[in-house]
């Protein structure tokens, strides 16, 4: 996501499921829909039927996905930019890219300021005493104005498009295949249908998911694929685009609604020396980089007084900065992502932890770590529907000692559990968002059962209880709390439709606002996250919708539930016609300029304003989408860096083997393994049959699915001596788990410098509570994480595996 | 089920039975293998429409859930892995009863109403006339049918015949995310079936072909496979026909048996004409 908001603009799914049926190439890396997203995986099918789209599928292993593809080609884990590095080099060099797009609609004619350049597998700036760099060489040569200088004809040595070219000149086929394991010729075969999509009449998709994101250099690597994407002209295309399919029913919601660095709509979370608003607003309100960036976050004065507003109400005025002081503000240049918190928590830094809708235990990389964390807390609140690993950590030791033999047992742990019965999602209603960012109202099925409790109740108790200590007992910095607006109808349980109300924003004379347009800076709107701003107007609640028409006949069905943004269904789609505002494929015609307005889709531009008016990309200074993008910590393009822990030298580069910037924990459970004693490449993954860690709970799931096992290819068992059903034992320098072997052709052993590299998979989704139980295979994944994202590197780490 | 029958186990004859004139469409099932991902929601809609109970099997060392049917697991995806010219396929085949035009368990069941074949096609058994004789598992040469040890009564897939018969979808098709399986009358899945055949034609799966086996009389299951000549790496028998044995006696044979029985009752008719009525002696004389 932190890859996507960069390059484009919004951090979500470019297109959407069911514009997926419009390709005429599927490419699905770093995912594997038909087992994970099965019901989305009907828009591929529909390709295939409709249009003969050709899927091709590269992945570790041979799987579901793989099963239906007209294309298979196998990679090691952790090696995808230099695939991608090679499709973007082939499309260059082979003159298969769509050159009047590139021109148009991205960054290639910038010119990068003198200085820049990239040797050994570094950038310029590196400091090797601050294990970091010195971004400065990496910005656009600006004229007087403070606008970057282009050059059209993309022949500048220093234009965006001859550094890229000169880039990944060095990923031949050849080059790609010493890398990733394939051959030379089946990377050629995927090359071609690849790229045969960069011409204005066919069009390519690019579905990916958890298998990019889970790398020490995941935000890299997507922005790869979004690279070869802008390259063959796929961006606001219909058919086309770069589709994040996200891992849990509402996890775009999740990531919309805010984080630790974000707050909601993307807004970024105060650092500590933004001490007022202006301040802040000085420093999170960019400049256009081009005379005709719309720059629409030049808005965000307007987003973020809406959402004090929404915060503090009546005690958000003017004269108070709209109460940003009560927001809290993070320290200097510290992370407060995933790994860092229970790093934090390991030292003994972390009081109490609530965890909703969360299982740590199960999903946290170094599960021993995890343990040993949580262990260390004074008090721990869990609210779930069911008892899950992280309610139950004290149980570990006794019930699993074989796997987590350093936990502390029961007597041994002080912390005090709290487990929440909390409603079910069928007990809830309230709005999903799904991949394709439509916000789908539900309504609850039934009631809880028991003493279950609906999560608004339980968040609302416990903040009525805490400000009511606050009032009697007094505390440190009590205000934020205090002055909280909480003006419900039922404040021990508001209800979602009042919340939602407010999420979409209102005028403080009590209408609802119709779109983020109507958002003013002084406030005089109040808005819980402008980008939904349009979900719940005076019209009513529009994420309830259920119209099935589909006037454009490209399925973009306007009136079923509600799009973010303001139910665009296709993201960039100004990108999808040329300059002059005509269709690059009139078969396919998504959003066009009659010459007084866009017809079609709902445009992502202002709709009366003229093709030339402005760039493509409205939320970007630059205008047009990044090919070169200087966001990233670890360079302003991708390039192949080897897991933390992998079987072999960076071949590119043998002196920066992986991210020079990658995130390792150093506490005692954080051990980092070499290829002497571990010489295989592990790869985690879901199984169609269950949801996450949840569904072991449950009978239908726990039948069709009810053993933990382990993959791992025939040449490689017979080395070992392993036959399918045996038991076997896999080891990391971090733990060990134990289950039946599960020998296949579905994975290959792949020539990789010079020698045979065996991957081994393991399916995730046992632990040691459930219907069906097992070893978490967290046991083995180490805690190194993505600098950009908090990402855990959960694919690609080294492990043994012997017979039991 | 108040659909109208065609034929039923033991009873005179196979032609339609009386009442039985009311036109009715045959139904049937099209599985387009092609676009099978495994992801076995037809497993758990069958088992939770049906009321199966939902049990831990053994490790088989494959994704499959079962290696075979059972009594209380009426459709069963099969995964098989085939390797042909360094070309890696990973087949996913869903598999139950086949409902055929011309069924053997049907002929080879004795008890009278205990295998039912409806008039749309639909074969389906009623437990209460069952009496566990197994015959026609042997009259199965798909190996369908299962008994179950403890109540002795054999069960496989009804096509939802209690679903169909108020004009819904079989619970297996409503549950498939990729309009891999459908549903409707023969005819038209038939022409359906032969369109997807020659779009996989037209695709290069030069060998794609349909599964209607001929020697049971074609099914109301039908299938597309991408590789038609080779059935069995999907699980499907190559030719199937009804067991010889089957065929025979309840075919050409079944005279002998008819005539066993007309022999009876002319013997009993002629002896009682002959002898007349026999007469006991009254014991308390």
């Amino acid at each position: 996501m932190a890859s996507l908001a960069a390059t484009f603009g919004r951090g979500a799914m470019t297109n959407g499921w069911t514009d997926v049926a419009n390709a005429d190439v599927v490419l699905v890396m770093g995912g594997n829909p038909a087992e994970n997203h099965p019901v989305g995986f009907r828009f591929v099918m529909e390709a295939k039927r409709t249009r003969h789209a050709k899927l091709v599928t590269v992945d570790p292993r041979f799987n579901r996905t793989a099963a239906v593809s007209d294309l298979y080609v196998p990679i090691r884990a952790g090696s995808d930019i230099a695939f991608l590095g090679g499709l973007i080099h082939y499309a260059l060099s082979e003159g298969l890219y769509q050159r009047e797009y590139v021109q148009l609609h991205t960054n290639a004619s910038f010119l990068v300021r003198e200085g820049y350049g990239f040797e050994e597998g570094l950038f310029s700036g590196w400091s090797e005493e601050k294990k970091a760099y010195d971004k400065s060489s990496w910005g656009y040569e600006l004229d007087g104005a403070g606008f970057a200088k282009v050059d059209p004809a993309l022949e500048h040595p220093r234009c965006v498009f001859q550094i890229m070219k000169k880039h990944y000149s060095r990923y031949t086929p050849e080059a790609v295949a010493g890398i990733c394991g394939c051959s030379a010729e089946e990377f050629r075969k995927a090359a071609a249908i690849i790229c045969s999509t960069g011409k204005p009449d066919r069009q390519g998709t690019v579905l990916y998911a958890l298998g990019w994101t889970q790398h020490s250099h995941s935000v890299q690597l997507i922005h790869a694929a979004a690279m070869l994407q802008l390259l063959l002209g796929n961006i606001g295309m219909p058919g086309g685009g770069i589709n994040a399919q996200r891992g849990h029913s509402n996890i775009q919601g999740a990531t919309d609604m805010g984080a630790w660095n974000f707050l909601p709509g993307y807004l970024r979370m105060p650092r500590a020396h933004q001490q007022s608003l202006a301040d802040y607003l000085k420093e999170t309100t960019p400049k256009p980089l081009r005379p005709n960036a719309m720059n629409y976050w030049a808005n965000t004065p307007k987003f973020m007084v809406s959402l004090l507003k929404a915060y503090y109400g009546e005690r958000a005025t003017k004269e108070n900065g709209f109460g940003y002081h009560y927001l809290p503000k993070l320290p200097e240049s510290e992370d407060y992502s995933w790994g860092y918190i229970f790093d934090r928590m390991l030292g003994g830094q972390v009081e109490g932890l609530i965890s909703f809708g969360m299982n740590p235990v199960a999903n946290g990389p170094n599960t021993s770590k995890m343990l040993a964390a949580l262990s260390k807390l004074k008090w721990l609140i869990v609210a779930e529907c069911f008892e899950t690993e992280t309610a139950a950590f004290w149980k570990a030791r006794e019930l699993a000692e074989k796997y987590y033999p350093g936990a502390r047992g029961s007597t041994a742990i002080q912390t005090e559990v709290f487990l929440l019965p909390a409603a079910c999602f069928a007990e809830k209603d309230g709005a999903f968002v799904n991949s394709s960012r439509w916000v789908q109202w539900k309504h609850a099925a039934l009631d809880p059962p028991g003493e279950a409790r609906r999560d608004q109740e339980i968040i609302a108790r416990l903040l009525l209880k805490i400000r009511e200590l606050y009032q009697k007992e007094g505390g440190a910095a009590p205000e934020p709390l205090l002055s909280m607006a909480w003006n419900w109808q039922n404040p021990f349980s508001p209800a979602l439709t009042e919340v939602s109300r407010e999420i979409n924003g209102r005028r403080t004379t009590g209408q609802q606002v119709a779109g983020f347009g109507e958002l003013a800076d002084d406030g005089s709107t109040a808005c819980g996250n402008w980008l939904y701003s349009g979900s719940f107007t005076e019209a009513g609640n529009m994420m309830a919708r259920r119209g099935q028409e589909d006037p454009t006949g490209l399925g973009l069905y306007p009136n079923w539930s509600w799009n973010w943004p303001a139910n665009r269904r296709v993201m960039y789609n100004r990108a999808s016609a040329d300059a002059a505002g005509k269709p690059w494929d009139p078969s396919r015609p998504l959003l066009r300029w009659n010459g007084k307005a866009w017809i079609g889709d709902v445009p992502d531009y202002k709709v009366d304003a003229a093709p030339e008016t402005f760039g493509a990309f409205i939320m970007l200074p630059e205008g047009v989408a990044k090919l070169y993008a200087a966001d990233f910590v670890e360079g302003p393009l991708s390039e192949h860096y080897e897991p933390v822990e992998s079987p072999v030298e960076n071949a590119l580069h043998p002196k920066v083997g992986s991210n020079p910037l990658a995130k390792i924990f150093h506490s005692d459970l954080d051990r980092i393994g070499s290829s002497k004693d571990y010489p295989y490449v592990c790869t985690t993954y879901r199984l169609t049959e269950h949801f996450h860690y949840w569904t072991k709970h449950l009978a239908p799931s726990s039948e069709l699915q009810p053993h933990f096992f382990v993959e791992l290819p025939e040449a490689l068992a017979q080395e070992k001596g392993i036959r399918s059903g045996d038991w076997v034992r896999v080891r990391s320098a971090r733990g060990m788990v134990e289950g039946r072997a599960m020998v296949t052709r579905r994975m290959r052993g792949l020539q990789v410098g010079g020698k045979t590299i065996y991957q081994i998979g393991l399916p995730i989704h046992w632990g040691f509570i459930g219907r069906v139980t097992g070893p978490l295979v967290n046991n083995l994944s180490p805690s190194v994480v993505d600098p950009n994202s908090g990402t855990p590197e959960y694919k690609g780490f080294l492990v043994n595996i012997e017979k039991v | 089920m108040s659909a109208p029958v065609k034929s039923v186990s033991a009873s005179a004859g196979n032609g339609p039975a009386p009442g039985a004139t009311r036109a009715v469409h045959t139904v049937a099932k099209l599985i387009d293998t092609s676009t099978c991902i495994g992801c076995k929601a037809c497993e758990v809609a069958c088992q939770e429409w049906n009321d199966q109970p939902f049990t831990i099997g053994a490790f088989e060392g494959t994704y499959q859930t079962l290696p075979d049917l059972a009594p209380n697991f009426w459709n069963l995806i099969k995964f098989r892995e085939r390797e042909e010219n360094g070309n890696l396929a990973w087949l996913m085949a869903k598999y139950q009863c086949m409902h055929c035009v011309d069924p053997g368990c049907l002929r080879a069941c004795p008890a009278p109403g205990a295998i039912v074949q409806y008039g749309n096609g639909i074969v389906d058994f009623n437990s209460e006339n069952c009496i566990g004789c197994g015959y026609c598992m042997t009259g199965c040469p798909f190996d369908v049918p299962k008994l179950d040890q403890k109540t002795k009564k054999v069960h496989k897939c009804t096509l939802c015949s209690d679903r169909v018969s108020v004009g819904l979808e079989p619970a297996c098709i409503k549950a498939c995310p990729t309009n891999c399986l459908s549903f409707g009358t023969r005819e038209d899945l038939l022409a359906k079936a032969d369109a997807r055949v020659a779009a996989l034609q037209a695709d290069g799966r030069k060998g794609a072909g349909i599964y209607n086996p001929s020697g049971v009389g074609g099914t109301h299951v039908v299938y597309i496979l991408a590789h038609a000549g080779y059935p069995e790496n999907y699980g499907l028998p190559r030719d199937p026909t009804i067991p010889w044995t089957v065929a025979l006696w309840k075919g050409p044979l079944k005279w002998i048996g008819n005539m066993v029985l007309l022999g009876g009752i002319l013997g009993t008719f002629f002896h009682y004409v002959r002898y007349g009525p026999r007469r006991y002696k009254d014991v308390s004389e």
